[in-house]
């Protein structure tokens, strides 16, 4: 079997854009079914941490609205969620799940990181 | 096969008529026929009681001492080939005894490797070339063994890896006593490989498969080095060597080519842009393959203070160095690529698979000079696509780039002022800077989920790396699906510490490669390690077997998605195109209901094994354990389920 690769870096999910306060709405229980049902740990990863075919979007680096423009019309080589398949309802849910993940350790309470540095 | 031995055909005669005698045997009802076939004894009839009982006919010939086969094994010998690995076939069946019967060293150099499967055979033969810098031999059916073989044989194609096939076949069909083994011959075996080896013959005599072998070893080994093919006749293989020949055979003379190395004009043109360059970069295909190899692209980049963006096809540079993948492209006025095979692709964009329509990019910026080094152009094939995109480059030299660099070194020697020396020391500062910020951001980028379940991929290369970095070690796969966490942990120095990937990503490489490669390291005692994707090691698992009958040490660490990730994602890509079923492209791309249980695979291909093992708490200990027993020699295997890359 032949299988090609994604020649394009991983998508640029606004990396670098501060991490929003909102309080999360839906619910994180049900976004955590959809994240895995509807495929977005497929590059994201099953917690967000990211891959090298998608961004690291837990916790999430984005507000609500931020992330559901994203996905509806995303920059990098995300595939685009219209509202016919993903809504914004299952996005907000997607959204409290990702906000529901708890940021990393610091690198130095992590020994196994912390002596790479 | 066209046969001029009329002499040996003379020879022959006796032995055939004798064979003709002893065939010819009444023809027996259909039912006779059916018992004997299941074994039961009936009572001879007076046809065979008689021969039973009566002496062979005068010229019945039934053994030699000197099968055609033995002097082959001469032959192959003489190559040193350490190992020939092969599923056993009939139609080399000849060479096969002579090599483990050879007189004075009885299955050694080469040492006949027993593989389940042709594609294992080639693709062992693929990874330990990349470790060891010689080829292996290996045999097959010039049919249905060659069909196994071939997608392996693509793979080491497009990698550029010498891999030596000899190929069984029985060209003179007056010789095929069966069905069989008609459908196990051929009018041109290599055919259906041609498009993908460099060179093959099907000699016609002794002599002339002699000095076909020993040919076929000198193109397989000169740059671009790619695997080629000999066919063993097997009439020839097993009948007496000729009369006429005794004493006239001869094993020629081995002597390798020099590689091709670039044009002395060139090369000071190709130092002169590169030493008055204010920002060169230097782009690393199959660059090095030895330790000599790696040495001149450290030189050559610490003379020139230029980054190496590395393709990740070889061990090209030290992973921790302040100049791996410091640079930018877009930044570069001169690129210097070393045998690249994809250097469009470094040099452009294209619109991806998530958008419709097609556009390209151009990455550097206008101005920017390239040069490459690149053996691909002294030889190259029409339909199998793997050359890639045509290149516009300003200087190309058709030449090896490892055995180039050291005349290219001292040209820049010449070339660099005190001026331009304390201009390239400046530069390396700021790259030095930049890669201590990239490694930051790798360690950051690790902590994310790093106690998750599945188990992620950073906290897998983490643990390993914690296990080995005191150990002489050897990562034998690809880690291009495990988003490459070992390149950017681990502390990669020695040519033997990576060895690239696929060559034309045909999935079923990684298991049968990393077991090749890491028989090629059992000598040196280090501790090889396969990082193995699921999908692939269920193309031919046998190669557990393999590794575990020839005490094989080798670590198998599974990463165990759970699905052919890639092909997952691009379906998702192309139900999101289609605005329908999103939930659905699972279908067809996952392995999952019911999970394969590795650990209980490789039990039963008798290695030692763990798992499966989900929490990132249980790794450590499986890991320490798995590596006592490939110390001990032995091969391991830890099935690890893990984030999706």
């Amino acid at each position: 079997m032949k299988i090609a690769l994604f020649l394009l870096t991983a998508s640029a999910f606004l990396t670098g854009v501060a991490w929003t306060q909102t309080a999360p709405a839906g619910s994180a229980d049900n976004g955590k079914k959809l994240f895995v049902k509807d495929g977005c740990y497929e590059c994201h990863g099953y917690v967000g941490q990211g891959t090298k075919d998608g961004a690291r979007i837990g916790p999430p680096p984005l507000n609500l609205e931020a992330l559901i423009r994203y996905v509806r019309r995303p920059a990098g080589a995300m595939p685009a969620f219209t509202e016919k398949v993903l809504s914004d309802a299952d996005l907000t849910d997607i959204y409290a799940y990702l906000r529901s993940v708890p940021a990393p350790k610091a690198i130095k309470d992590i020994p196994l990181l912390d002596e790479l540095k | 096969m066209k046969r001029t031995g009329t002499g040996r055909r003379n020879f022959l005669k006796g032995a055939a008529a004798g064979a003709a005698a002893l065939v010819a045997e009444p023809k027996l009802a259909k039912g006779q026929q059916q018992q004997a076939q299941r074994g039961t004894a009936p009572l001879p009839n007076a046809a065979q009681a008689a021969r039973e009982t009566s002496p062979p006919p005068q010229a019945a010939v039934y053994t030699t001492d000197r099968p055609g086969s033995d002097f082959m094994a001469e032959v192959i010998k003489s190559l040193g080939f350490e190992y020939v690995a092969a599923n056993p076939g009939s139609s080399f069946r000849g060479l096969h005894e002579s090599l483990i019967n050879f007189k004075g060293s009885p299955n050694q150099s080469p040492e006949l490797l027993t593989c389940c499967h042709e594609e294992s055979s080639v693709a062992m033969a693929h990874g330990y070339f990349k470790i060891e810098g010689k080829p292996m031999m290996i045999m097959a059916h010039g049919t249905v063994g060659l069909q196994h073989a071939s997608m392996a044989i693509y793979n080491a194609y497009a990698d550029r890896v010498p891999v030596y096939i000899l190929l069984g076949n029985i060209a003179d069909e007056t010789w095929r006593r069966s069905d069989v083994e008609w459908t196990h011959s051929v009018q041109d075996a290599a055919s259906m490989v041609r498009d993908f080896t460099k060179w093959d013959d099907s000699p016609a005599s002794l002599q002339h498969f002699a000095e076909s072998a020993v040919r076929a070893y000198k193109i397989a080994m000169t740059p671009p080095m790619e695997p080629v093919v000999l066919v063993a006749d097997a009439v020839m293989q097993e009948e007496p060597v000729p009369q006429e020949d005794r004493g006239r055979l001869r094993v020629p003379k081995l002597n390798l080519s020099q590689p091709p190395a670039g044009d002395a004009a060139a090369v000071e043109e190709a130092a002169k842009m590169l030493v008055a360059a204010d920002h060169p970069l230097i782009i690393a295909g199959r660059a090095a393959r030895t330790p000599a190899g790696l040495q001149s692209m450290i030189e050559l980049a610490e003379l020139l203070q230029a980054p190496v963006q590395d393709r990740r096809f070889r061990m090209n540079f030290p992973t921790r160095h302040p100049l791996y993948g410091s640079g930018n492209i877009a930044d570069a006025d001169v690129i210097l690529g070393l045998d690249v095979p994809d250097l469009w692709y470094a040099m452009h964009s294209m619109t991806p698979v998530n958008k419709i329509g097609m556009e390209t990019r151009t990455i550097t910026k206008p101005g920017t000079k390239v040069i490459h080094i690149f053996a691909g152009d002294l030889f190259a094939k029409s339909n199998y696509q793997d050359f890639g995109r045509y290149a516009e480059v300003d200087l190309s030299i058709a030449a090896d780039s490892e055995t180039t660099l050291p005349a290219l070194i001292e040209a820049c020697k010449k070339l660099i002022t005190a001026d331009r020396k304390r201009a390239f020391d400046e530069r390396g500062k700021k790259f030095a800077e930049t890669a201590e910020r990239n490694r930051q951001r790798d360690l950051d980028a690790a902590a994310f989920g790093f106690d998750a379940s599945p188990i992620s991929t950073a906290r897998v290369s983490a643990e390993l790396w914690n296990q080995l970095k005191g150990e002489d070690w050897s990562l034998v796969s690809d880690v291009t699906f495990f988003s490459y966490w070992p390149l950017r942990l681990w502390d990669f120095k020695k040519h033997y510490q990576y060895i690239g990937g696929h060559g034309a990503y045909g999935v079923g490489y990684q298991a049968p490669a990393s077991v090749g490669a890491a028989l090629a390291n059992r000598k040196y005692g280090r501790i090889s390690v396969n990082i193995q994707c699921d999908g692939d090691l269920n193309y031919a698992p046998g190669v557990l077997w393999t590794a575990a009958h020839h005490k094989i040490p080798l670590l198998t660490v599974m990463h165990n998605n759970r699905a052919y990730h890639q092909e997952l994602m691009y379906v998702q890509d192309m139900a999101s195109r289609a605005e329908r079923g999103i939930d659905r492209a699972k279908i067809g791309t996952t392995i999952t209901d019911p999970n394969i249980d590795y650990a209980t695979m490789a039990k039963a291909y008798g290695m030692y094994s763990s798992g499966p093992i989900s929490d990132p708490k249980d790794l450590a200990p499986a890991l320490k354990t798995a590596i006592q027993v490939v110390k001990r020699g032995e091969p391991a295997l830890i099935d690890v389920v893990t984030q999706p890359r």
